[in-house]
């Protein structure tokens, strides 16, 4: 079943073309790559289905519903969440909090009742703190459940930011460069994290540089360059296509 | 663990306040004990906005005034009783703060704050100008707060009333901190993208902390215009509200007793420090640089963490 549509998606940033033309879609139950060279519009591409931005050009339909221009929090509401290259942690908040906001909205979040401290606040904060510590040590951060965010390293708040954005239930999971930045060790890790995700029946899209992880644990792989789709397939159809190799590597198409 | 953190905390506030007036030797004292009240009332509002959800407001003394002043003018020249009154001036400030949260909260750090500045100038400008009905610079009296036939009077009445209030503010304030709506505020403190992705509605969030804490500052602004003998357009003007700016960050962003802490203290400050007659006002600004630099995370926060590295 198609879970993402993508049709002739563009995008302008004051005359330049960060994504033009693009159409693809995306399966449920996949896990679905996106590479291309430096500035390719991976990014741009993330921003622009998870509501980030607005694009110039184009649909983008998920779930049956056309979502291109809305805000970030009504496409959480439909089961859309994501993570982030540059980390968006609320560093002035506890581990634990960080996950409890990500489960905001399957939460009685009425003004007047939490004002009160009415018992069924009560009830979903602890309701919520369980899920909080039951998605930590999925992604393996049970040695953090009561650590502030600020203290916790690098690695860490990776997989921080996963089990945030999990505890919103997404159909569908944006992940953009989990890997960057970690060393070979935590890398497998994320991977096996990632795999236990798609496992779990969400529908993982990501984002990622780590050409080993890439190859390792995709279903599907979206090559761009300059904001137009290069090429597109299993990992073995991408792996042996001359065209994403002259692209990655330089040199002229033969 | 934070529940029962927020009852010992609210019980030692109780007992403070029950005891104070007891070691309080003259009204003079009480005089100041209430104004410190009305101060951290505002405070612990503004702390919600600023220390919590990240917004700054340098308007807020405005809030405070239109509220004063509704109730001065709704009883004095109309005759409304005064709990009414109170009550439509908050329902007043409220709306405004709704009309205009949406296309302020919109910008952020100097931007805003130079928008709120705006509004907070805008409201002193109306309130000294429009002298037949606000009594223009001289100000105007409101008169005692009375509520079926029983009348509001003299500084030790007034103390426990401030008193009341003041603890069920923070009661109020620390049960919404901790709960979905606390966490929604400081999330988008925290990182707004990364609250909006997990549904946050940021722009919703932002209106609501800036309409509640508007209307606190003016329910108490309300009961102000009554507790003093006359009423004049300094109490919403630029200058107050920097003084309620510096009282949160003194006291301790992020940290309701924090807010009452630096209230309290930096109402008091001043009338200690008349003792030094011209450098007063050198010695407070003094103080404040000090605090700022040794403890930039404000009072209470400094000192709370100081203490819980120290344990065992």
């Amino acid at each position: 079943m198609t879970l993402l549509s993508v049709e002739k998606l563009g995008k302008e940033f004051g005359g330049v073309h960060a994504v033009s033309d693009l159409s693809f879609t995306i399966k449920s139950g996949t896990i679905h790559s996106i590479i291309g060279p430096n500035g390719a519009g991976k990014t741009t591409l993330f921003n622009l289905i998870t509501g980030i931005y607005t694009p110039s050009s184009g649909r983008i339909r998920f779930d049956g519903k056309e979502i291109a221009g809305r805000a970030p929090f009504e496409l959480a509401q439909w089961g859309m969440s994501r993570t982030f290259q540059n980390l968006q942690i609320f560093f002035n908040m506890s581990a634990m909090e960080n996950v409890m906001v990500g489960h905001h909205l399957h939460l009685d979040r009425r003004f007047l009742p939490s004002l009160l401290r009415l018992p069924g606040i009560a009830r979903g904060d602890e309701k919520a703190r369980e899920i909080s510590a039951e998605l930590m040590r999925f992604v393996g951060l049970e040695a953090y459940v009561k650590a502030d965010a600020q203290s916790m390293p690098y690695g860490a708040l990776k997989r921080l930011e996963i089990a945030r954005a999990l505890a919103s239930k997404p159909k569908l999971l944006l992940l953009d460069e989990p890997a960057a930045g970690l060393n070979a060790t935590e890398s497998r890790e994320i991977d096996e994290v990632i795999e236990k995700v798609a496992q779990s029946g969400v529908t993982v899209v990501l984002v990622e540089h780590d050409m080993k992880m890439v190859m390792g644990i995709s279903d599907h792989i979206l090559v761009l360059d300059y904001g137009r789709k290069l090429a597109e397939g299993t990992p073995d159809e991408v792996r042996n296509n001359p065209v994403v190799v002259a692209a990655y590597l330089g040199g002229g198409v033969p | 663990m934070a529940s029962t953190s927020r009852w010992a905390g609210l019980g030692a506030l109780a007992v403070f306040l029950a005891v104070l007036p007891q070691v309080l030797p003259n009204n003079y004292y009480v005089d100041v004990a209430v104004l410190a009240g009305f101060n951290a009332i505002v405070c612990v509002g503004l702390n919600l906005l600023i220390g919590y959800a990240g917004q700054i407001s340098l308007g807020h003394a405005g809030f405070f005034g239109l509220g004063a002043y509704s109730s001065a003018i709704l009883v004095t020249h109309y005759g409304w009783p005064p709990l009414a009154a109170l009550l439509a001036g908050a329902l007043l400030v409220g709306l405004l703060a709704f009309a205009i949260a949406r296309p302020i909260l919109k910008l952020k750090g100097h931007y805003l704050a130079m928008a709120t500045l705006g509004i907070g100038i805008i409201i002193s400008i109306v309130l000294n100008t429009e002298a037949q009905i606000t009594g223009g610079p001289d100000g105007i009296a409101a008169g005692n707060f009375s509520l079926g036939g029983f009348e509001l009077k003299g500084e030790r009445a007034w103390y426990w009333v401030i008193a009341g209030l003041l603890l069920v503010t923070v009661w109020l304030a620390t049960n919404l901190v901790d709960s979905p709506v606390g966490r929604a505020l400081r999330a988008l403190h925290g990182s707004e993208v990364g609250a909006e992705v997990v549904g946050v509605d940021t722009t919703r969030y932002k209106v609501l902390v800036f309409v509640v804490s508007a209307v606190i500052a003016s329910i108490a602004g309300s009961l102000f215009a009554h507790y003093t003998s006359q009423l004049t357009p300094t109490k919403a003007d630029f200058f107050k509200s920097i003084e309620l700016v510096t009282m949160v960050v003194f006291g301790g962003m992020a940290s309701t007793f924090g807010a009452l802490v630096g209230a309290a203290f930096l109402t008091m400050l001043p009338q200690v420090l008349t003792v030094f007659e011209d450098y007063e006002p050198i010695i407070l600004g003094g103080i404040m640089m000090g605090t700022m630099i040794f403890m930039p995370r404000g009072l209470v926060p400094t000192i709370s963490a100081f203490l819980t590295r120290r344990r065992p």
